[in-house]
């Protein structure tokens, strides 16, 4: 055994070399294929008997796995059944129905597949949605008896959104009605059309037993008119996906790493390429921020560097420029269509939540590698899942609704819509400690008033005040109220000049009160993790705070951390109708802020503080004769 | 520069996992049970954070593990500098409530000296060693904060409980494992978020079948513990506690051996677990087990 190999780096002068790299190569293990396929259906369809067929028929189950299974019904006087290889689990055997999706494995001369068996009771959805998320292509069963049912509909249309494009539907139990080619032909023209609706443009229907093994590995007997391909034929014919490499490069900030130990002391930027390729060189656009950078190198443990960044490599690059960017931010390549960037996106999602998605309620929106706060801001149309026909006036997201709404982020996001990338357009959205939703954007959202917009402008006609005016407090106190921010980090120093800044006005006789944010959001290490929804609710209650105490005619200080230009705005408007004043401290590090006064970092507190009282005076907050 | 072959698909997603694991967890550590599996997550993770693992390794020592297992653990610590912490349930071996002790049956062995333990190491609740890199030996970790992630090499294709598992699969307050009513995962979002007092298992292997680990072993060229490989006839195919694992019967010496055995050879058709005793003693499978916190 030989000791582990240091880590190398593909720079951007040996680019050339990557297809040189020699690896221990035991078996050609590259020239063999794999594909995910997820099998759906309504309940009791057949999906588990279909799966257990296909690997009894292809030999693929372990020795003796098939004589346990029987011995098992015989010893509980059940009659044997294939889909009991598949519901290994307990519950399931005694119920009858597959509750989560199970992976099996079976490998063919073409490929090695894992089949991902997906429940079709309609209670486990989400463990539906789980299988053929995993999955590229899908087989859809339906019972020939039964014909089209709710659930054939919904998973249709639920593998639609989970961006699935080949269908082979099994039209399964022929033996039932008789192997009768019209039934067969009734559900295929049916289900066909309602496929190509939906945009599963390839499809193809089989004719099956599934209990009988016809025409899953073997050919069925019973329909000589039907001449097309079995199932095993079907499956190895689907292809893969390919042309990711040829969209516009994306990749989502995962994580930056700075590991000391060792002397190591490179800044990796990490993340798992969605579409496009990247070489050392290349410059790129971080996005939203809009930071740019270049790639210096593509790092590597114990392996060559590749010489590029692919789809689906998990990478780690350094860049020739230190910029400051964060997980969550999109990195792009400089000269490629540029992805969209904003807080509003129309989408079309599938709610699956304990509780329904209503309005007014915080959410977080997991888009890409970032994590913001979202909104429901409006629903457009919501379908009945079972016909998917629309349902009217429904302004909230029911458990298993598919629905087209607008979302609204506290922050913009950088993503693509559903035409043109469909993996930079997938969203999940989680409430609570739960993943409560997955949806497509399938548009940039209208810019119409922003719901914090509406909130502040109801507030303001919800609030009663006294009788006092500001005119009078004014009077009384000598001074105007007005709300003081002090950006800039921890580390910076903010906080000090906030808390000198109070200091300092009251020692003048002001009417002063200062009040900062705890550590978590104010000094946001890009390691670290922060909970979005914790951050903008407490953003919101220093605005309302900011909004009463300077009509209390108070100089009300604070120092809210990093936050950048969405958050200030957020924070001016919910301060209306009374105006910021903006200082800053050290370099904006997320976008620019106007700021009526700039410092450098660690600038001496008491000496800002009093540049700030004298422009506060200049600005006729507070009186000439303070100073 | 090429697209991915299936075995860099495998190790992507893998290191994808980790990472996600490693930014959502404050409190983080990895199972290492010195077997295939876990090894090779532990490969995956150097892979993954560029030649270090940030986070501790945690094995759980039976006390009857095959000797070799142990030495082998203690020298790959050593050498690659690792955070190695060792559980145990000590009172169940000072008490003799173990199958070897003709105590207990071996599923009840199991729960002991394996679920038990991990579960109260990983608490924190019970004392756990660490590996002092000073001497090579170990002493008291005077860290007893619980692990709220835990990382753990399961594959889906070992049994049918496994073929169940999440990538990210939330364990409640008293470990136990909710199969019924699983977190949906969907494209490269999984359950990250967790209520206070339960924690997460992170699966990063889950993709992997038995042959898929080999070719990897083989492609990487990397160290796995000699017990695999044929010694007069037999090998290990999965390892565990001397007195519940036998060797099979093999002549498999080297990785490629080992891999021809398993694609086309003897064992192309046969269970992997089929020579772990335990498993034969539970109708369900490892599913008592599993819900109980078994890994």
């Amino acid at each position: 055994m030989s000791a582990p190999v240091l880590g190398g780096s593909a720079r951007a002068a040996d680019d050339d070399k990557g297809a040189s790299t020699a690896r221990p190569t035991v078996t050609p293990a590259s020239t063999i294929e794999r594909m995910d396929i997820v099998v759906v259906g309504h309940v009791d369809h057949g999906k588990s008997t279909v799966i257990g067929r296909l690997m009894a028929d292809t030999g693929s189950l372990p020795e003796g796995k098939l004589d346990q299974v029987r011995a098992m019904c015989a010893r509980n006087a059940r009659p044997f059944e294939y889909a009991f290889l598949l519901d290994a689990l307990r519950d399931e055997r005694a119920q009858g129905i597959t509750i989560d999706t199970a992976r099996c494995f079976f490998a063919t001369e073409k490929r090695r597949y894992i089949i991902h068996d997906a429940p079709g009771h309609v209670e486990f959805l989400k463990n539906m949605v789980t299988g053929a998320a995993r999955a590229e292509a899908a087989l859809l069963v339906i019972d020939a008896a039964e014909g089209i049912r709710e659930n054939t509909m919904r998973h249709g249309y639920i593998l639609s959104m989970l961006g699935i494009r080949q269908v082979v539907v099994l039209v399964n139990k022929m033996d039932l009605v008789g192997w009768d080619s019209r039934v067969f032909r009734a559900v295929a023209d049916e289900y066909g059309a309602f496929l190509a609706e939906i945009g599963i443009g390839r499809s193809e229907f089989i004719p099956i037993s599934a209990r009988d093994g016809a025409n899953i590995v073997g050919r069925a007997t019973d329909a000589p008119w039907y001449s097309g391909p079995t199932v095993l034929d079907a499956v190895d014919s689907l292809v893969r996906r390919e042309g990711l490499e040829s969209l516009a490069f994306r990749m989502p900030v995962q994580d930056i790493y700075k590991f000391t130990a060792e002397g190591d002391d490179r800044r990796i930027v990490v993340g798992t390429v969605e579409s496009g390729v990247a070489r050392p060189g290349d410059e790129v656009v971080f996005l939203p921020s809009g930071k740019r950078s270049r790639i210096a190198t593509i790092e590597a443990f114990a392996a060559e560097p590749p010489s590029g960044l692919v789809p689906d490599a998990a990478v780690g690059i350094t860049l020739t420029e230190q910029v400051y960017v964060r997980p969550g931010e999109l990195m792009t390549l400089a000269k490629q269509p540029e992805p969209e960037v904003s807080r509003r996106l129309r989408a079309s999602m599938f709610w699956m939540g304990r509780a329904p998605m209503v309005r007014g309620r915080r959410y977080k929106l997991r888009i890409g590698s970032a994590q913001v706060a979202v909104e429901l801001a409006e629903v457009t149309r919501v379908l009945d899942a079972s016909d998917l026909g629309s349902v009217k006036d429904k302004q909230q997201l029911d458990r298993h609704d598919v629905a087209e709404c607008v979302l609204e982020a506290a922050h913009p996001v950088a993503y693509d819509l559903a035409d043109a990338n469909e993996r930079t357009a997938r969203f999940a959205i989680v409430d609570g400690f739960d993943i409560a939703a997955c949806g497509v954007v399938l548009a940039v959202g209208d810019d119409a008033m922003s719901l914090l917009e509406d909130r502040v402008r109801r507030r303001e006609s919800a609030w009663s005040g006294g009788e006092i005016s500001v005119d009078e407090r004014r009077e009384r106190y000598a001074h105007k109220g007005k709300f003081v921010v002090v950006l800039g980090s921890d580390r910076d120093g903010a906080p000090i000049v906030g808390r000198a800044l109070e200091r300092a006005l009251f020692e003048l006789g002001a009417h002063t009160y200062y009040l900062g944010l705890g550590r978590s959001v104010t000094d946001l290490d890009p390691a670290e993790g922060d909970d979005p929804l914790e951050r903008a609710g407490r953003l919101r209650r220093l605005g309302e705070l900011a909004r009463i105490m300077t009509d209390a005619g108070l100089l009300f200080v604070t120092a809210p951390g990093d936050i950048d230009e969405y958050e200030l705005e957020d924070l001016r408007m919910l301060a209306a109708p009374f105006a910021l004043f903006v200082v800053r401290i050290g370099e904006a590090s997320a976008g620019l802020h106007a700021a009526q006064l700039s410092f450098p970092a660690r600038a001496d507190a008491d000496a800002v503080a009093e540049a700030v009282a004298r422009e506060l005076v200049n600005e006729g907050v507070l009186p000439e004769y303070y100073i | 520069m090429s697209s991915l072959d299936h075995l860099d698909a495998l190790e992507a997603r893998s290191v994808h996992i980790m990472r996600e694991a490693y930014r959502e967890y404050k409190s983080l550590c990895m199972l290492w049970s010195v077997g295939k599996d876990s090894t090779v997550l532990l490969w995956l993770a150097r892979k993954a954070f560029f030649g270090h693992v940030p986070f501790p390794l945690v094995h759980i020592d039976t006390a009857y593990k095959i000797p070799e297992m142990i030495e082998y653990r203690d020298r790959l610590a050593r050498e690659w500098g690792l955070t190695m912490v060792v559980g145990q349930n000590r009172e169940a071996l000072a008490g003799k409530r173990t199958y070897p002790d003709g105590a207990l049956d071996r599923i009840a062995c199991c729960k002991q000296l394996k679920s038990e333990a991990l579960k109260h190491t990983l608490s924190g609740e019970w004392p756990r060693l660490v590996m002092d890199h000073a001497t090579g030996g170990y002493v008291e970790d005077t860290v007893r904060e619980p692990y709220t992630g835990v990382i753990v090499g399961a594959r889906a294709d070992e049994e049918g409980s496994r073929s169940k598992e999440r990538y990210f699969s939330p364990r409640d307050r008293s470990s136990d494992w909710n199969v019924d009513d699983q977190p949906p995962e969907v494209w490269r979002y999984y359950k990250t978020d967790f209520a206070p007092g339960t924690h997460v298992r992170v699966h990063p292997l889950l993709d992997w079948t038995e042959l898929n680990i080999w070719e990897y072993i083989g492609r990487e060229g990397m160290p796995i513990v000699p017990l695999y490989f044929a010694r007069d006839g037999r090998r290990y195919r999965s390892l565990g506690c001397a007195p519940c694992t036998n060797p099979v019967e093999s002549d498999a010496e080297d990785v490629a051996a080992v891999i021809e055995e398993l694609r086309s050879g003897r064992y192309s058709n046969i269970a992997e677990r089929s020579g772990r005793a335990q498993d034969a003693e539970d109708g369900g499978g490892l599913e008592t087990l599993r819900r109980e916190g078994y890994m």
